[in-house]
């Protein structure tokens, strides 16, 4: 680490072991828990976290009762805490910890909304754009999650920043998407004006269509944050004849919520199995629809909206069908009256690659007033002239470099959906702290290649004998539902949300369920008396004292087999035996009773705190 | 002493036993024990043997008398019996519960000052009325609740924490145990899981009087360079005469050993141990020259542990005294209270 600012304490002399085995080449080196990555996989959700926010030390804050401090913890990392906690495609929970232990991860997601839900007043906390600008202007295009990042990320910096979009109001996809029964529009212009109040140029009702004219503006840097915007049609037969009654999800969506779209028929098929198909068909049934049904062409399982919009989908009494390709739009006097679909199962080829095949069965027939095509998303950029020095590959998609968002013309920037494709709002955000970073280094002139480390923070939580700072009880309890509004509120109008969030007490609960995975053990060799009292108190098995060797081999012979190799071991120096204190980082419930029942200290619990590189974060990005 | 509970979660892949128990079964409460006592080991061995021989928790009974050794048997087995005896007394009460009941497992736990002291007769009689039992002294040569004064099996010329050196010999358990006539006799070390877990279930499985010698560190007292039991004298001094592996049957013999390296021992009861052999003078059925073997190795300063001698065809208390089969509890008010008319042809008998 080169700041200088981390305090990370090295494991103490990290000695070699000439007569050892890991000499010999025939085991595992000590672990470096020097590198910050390190101890970041082990904190499962912010690792999984495209912007990295750090979960488990907002979640104590909860439990603590300090909604304003857990708001602004997420703030900073992810922009969008009050629409995240709604609508987050949540890469954290597959990853939580706890979800390998018991069968449900901690409500990470619902949390983020306990904190935003109960919060304080926080304008007084966020930055402020100083009166006098640093000269440089951003053009940012797109109002969406990726955009807004950008301009937060720089406009504290002195960045003029001038955010065009096609829309009269702020927040791209967020607005125009997402159903308002999933966020509600208080929400949503709480936080895009936290971003817009940062003296950020809001050009509504812009469209653009040339990006050549805009580069011969003055300019310093371009931001293209315009998402996926062109919805994939299906060109079957009768697709041209029906075409009053068949819609496009996201344009309809987008209607809908600008209130232009307030009806559709009682019939409604909603092909399509992703997220927007369930936005489409949750929307239906508030606008009249009361027959509605998805059809996917894949199994249930494949299909690609998250399991728990399945689940609200089907609560609504939408039945899902499986397995049937869209073959033809059924219609009668010039009107759509059906969808005809044939029958097919998943079957492998003999590279065992899956492949639709048709049963032979006879096709089925689906009687309809409307359809809803949710088959996925394209990148459109028309508005790109292709002389002007930006690359596209052969899908249409412009070369952006992954790391920098940085595309083969120097002062333009992509990010969010327009980068590489559909993804969510989290990645989005993501890619505008990146870019900041890269528009920030290239307006002072800087490698943008080298990028600023994040920083981080390793501090003991021992107070006195048996005493901790954080909470390690271990709560048994088992993941709580979210409380939801009656239907018969729901139902009928498509403003009221249909989840209440959890209330204090029952985020407190749920908040309780949060193993503290930040907190995190740390061995010292030179301390070790090898008395196996961590062995033998650790309630899930995960230490063992053994001799060094090869990876596959040390994994089958330790106290509990370490079968998830996605999962590192921690591996110590030699011990005094000649063997090695190896700990499976797998189902750690970082309880701290290893710590707890070491005589000598060798184990400590240290809480691991990372904060990524922001281009706000002041010196920690600038060198010097 | 540790306030946190134990959480109740554990591993996912944690392997069950016969009976659908996972180790995590056999669990007591958390130690009140000094962090990094060696009878937590002890104790976390005895739940690992009595997993791996399913042994129902309600079919076993813990006696201890007084001490830190005594306290253990809350921390194992939270679902047998126990019997918190008198200082010293432990044996006793562990005979009179073996006569009235014998169809239960009897682990004696038991400390140095408990058993080398206070209770010392009481020891000696017990082994030699060859009461089926495992007893283990959870040695650590200090009397840790009372701030580490020497105790009876404190080596001649060890250190205390403070400096000063013991001048009086120490009461060597196994030599006694094997005068005395156990018929299975073992040293081990808590720093030592994997020899002790074997020799707890051997023991166990051994119908007659199994001793265990366990020599365990006391980290708050006798952890320091000049003592005798510390963790590093041990581990510098272990010479450990075979490496045993209890089975169920024969057929489970998996490893191959070079002819007169290894010896399988048949138990009473048709298990086996087989037995590695790591010094190649060792017979551990041959008590005279396993004893003469011992002293010569303790006067060197080396500290044997293996399974130190075993009788295959134990004979035990219950048997000698032909008591009766049936468990007391069991017997119903007939069996018990004969009557007038019996008990008469009893006394006329004894005219």
């Amino acid at each position: 680490m080169s700041n200088g600012t981390t305090t990370l304490e090295p494991n103490s002399r990290e000695a070699s072991d000439p007569a050892g085995a890991h000499a010999r080449g025939v085991g595992l080196p000590p672990t470096d828990i020097r590198n910050p990555d390190y101890f970041h996989k082990v904190v499962d959700c912010q690792w999984a976290c495209p912007a990295h926010t750090p979960v488990p030390e907002y979640i104590r804050l909860i439990a603590a009762g300090r909604y304003t401090d857990a708001y602004m913890v997420n703030w900073k990392s992810n922009v969008f805490p009050g629409i995240l906690g709604r609508t987050c495609d949540r890469p954290c929970e597959p990853a939580c910890r706890r979800g390998r232990i018991e069968p449900n991860p901690v409500a990470i997601c619902r949390l983020k909304r306990v904190a935003a839900d109960n919060k304080d007043d926080v304008r007084g906390l966020l930055p402020i754009a100083p009166a006098k600008k640093n000269g440089k202007r951003i053009a940012l295009i797109g109002a969406g999650p990726a955009s807004l990042t950008v301009a937060r990320d720089l406009a504290p910096l002195g960045y003029e920043c001038v955010i065009l979009d096609q829309d009269a109001r702020a927040g791209g996809m967020m607005r125009t998407q997402i159903p308002k029964f999933r966020l509600p529009e208080t929400v949503l212009d709480e936080e895009v004006g936290y971003v817009l109040d940062l003296g950020i140029e809001f050009v509504g009702g812009k469209h653009i269509d040339s990006l050549k004219a805009l580069i011969a503006e003055d300019f310093d840097a371009i931001f293209v944050g315009c998402g996926a915007p062109r919805g994939r049609d299906l060109d079957i037969p009768g697709r041209k004849e029906a075409s009053a009654n068949i819609h496009i999800g996201i344009d309809w969506l987008s209607s809908v919520s600008f209130g232009h779209t307030t009806k559709i028929g009682k019939r409604v098929i909603v092909l399509g199995g992703g997220n927007t198909a369930m936005d489409c068909c949750r929307s239906s049934r508030r606008l009249g629809g009361e027959d509605v049904k998805v059809v996917v062409r894949s199994g249930f399982a494949e299909m690609k909206a998250s399991p728990w919009e399945k689940e609200d989908a089907t609560h609504e009494g939408i039945p899902i069908f499986n397995y049937l390709v869209p073959k033809e739009f059924t219609h009668k006097n010039g009107r759509l009256d059906g969808v005809r679909f044939e029958k097919v199962k998943a079957v492998r080829d003999e590279k065992g690659r899956r492949e639709l095949v048709p049963t032979g069965e006879p096709d089925q027939h689906f009687p309809c007033d409307d359809v809803l095509v949710a088959v996925g998303q394209e990148n459109a950029f028309p508005w790109i002239e292709r002389d002007i020095g930006i690359e596209f590959d052969r899908s249409g998609m412009p070369k952006v470099d992954p790391k920098t968002l940085q595309s083969t013309h120097p002062k333009v920037f992509f990010g969010g959906d327009s980068a590489f494709g559909p993804k969510n709002i989290i990645w989005a955000v993501a890619h505008g702290h990146d870019a900041a970073i890269s528009i920030d280094k290239l307006c002072r002139g800087e490698d943008m290649n080298d990028r600023p480390p994040p920083l981080v923070n390793l501090v003991s939580q021992k107070m006195g004998i048996h005493e901790w700072i954080f909470d390690n009880d271990v709560s048994l309890d088992h993941r709580f539902k979210v409380p939801l509004r009656d239907q018969s509120v729901t139902l009928k109008d498509i403003r009221a949300e249909v989840e209440l969030g959890f209330d204090r007490a029952l985020g407190f609960k749920e908040a309780q369920r949060c193993l503290n995975c930040d907190v995190q053990t740390v061995f010292t060799r030179d301390l070790c008396i090898e008395c196996d009292a961590c062995v033998d108190i650790c309630p899930v098995d995960c230490i063992t004292f053994t001799g060094n060797g090869p990876e596959s081999d040390l994994r089958k012979r330790l106290t509990a087999p370490a079968e998830n190799l996605t999962q590192d071991l921690y591996v110590s120096p030699p011990l005094k035996t000649k063997r090695v204190m190896i700990k499976d980082e797998d189902v750690c419930l970082h309880c701290g009773l290893c710590a707890e029942r070491c005589p000598t200290g060798a184990w400590d619990m240290q809480k691991f705190l990372l904060d990524m590189a922001q281009a706000t974060g002041g010196k920690q990005c600038r060198h010097g | 002493m540790t306030y946190i509970v134990k959480p109740k979660l554990h591993h996912p892949k944690l392997p069950h036993n016969k009976l659908g128990f996972t180790h995590r079964d056999y669990e007591g409460k958390v130690s009140t024990l000094c962090a990094g006592c060696g009878h937590d080991s002890i104790s976390a061995a005895l739940i690992q043997a009595c997993f791996e021989l399913d042994l129902p928790p309600h079919r076993i009974a813990k006696l201890s008398g007084i001490g830190c050794s005594s306290k253990t048997p809350d921390y194992f087995l939270g679902q047998s019996h126990g019997f918190n005896s008198v200082h010293g007394r432990m044996p006793s009460v562990m005979t009179g519960a073996n006569l009235a009941n014998r169809d239960l497992i009897y682990l004696g736990v038991s400390g140095d000052g408990d058993s080398a002291s206070i209770g010392l007769g009481q020891f000696a009689h017990c082994l030699r009325r060859g009461v089926n039992m495992v007893y283990i002294v959870e040695n650590n040569g200090v009397y840790g609740l009372t701030k580490g004064q020497f105790s009876a099996t404190a080596d001649k010329g060890s250190k205390s924490k403070r400096g000063a050196s013991n001048q009086d010999s120490p009461i060597d358990l196994v030599g006694m145990a094997f005068l005395m006539g156990a018929s299975f006799v073992a040293r081990s070390f808590s720093g030592d899981k994997k020899q002790l877990v074997e020799l707890i279930k051997a023991a166990i499985a051994h119908r007659g009087a199994a001793f265990i010698d366990c020599i365990s560190p006391c980290v708050a007292f006798n952890n320091h360079p000049g003592s005798t039991k510390s963790f590093d004298y041990v581990r510098e001094h272990n010479e450990a005469v075979n490496s045993l592996e209890f089975m169920e049957a024969k057929q489970e013999i998996k490893a191959d050993y070079a002819p007169g390296t290894s010896a399988l021992v048949r138990q009473h009861d048709g298990t086996f141990l087989n037995l590695k052999k790591l010094a190649a003078d060792y017979d551990p059925t041959d008590r005279n020259g396993a004893l003469a073997f011992l002293q010569r190795h303790q006067a060197a300063g080396e500290i044997v542990t293996g399974l130190l001698f075993v009788e295959p065809e134990p004979e035990d208390m219950v048997a000698r005294l032909n008591v009766t089969k049936t468990p007391l509890n069991r017997l119903g008010e007939a069996e018990l209270c004969p009557g007038s008319a019996i008990l008469e042809k009893i006394n006329a008998e004894l005219r």
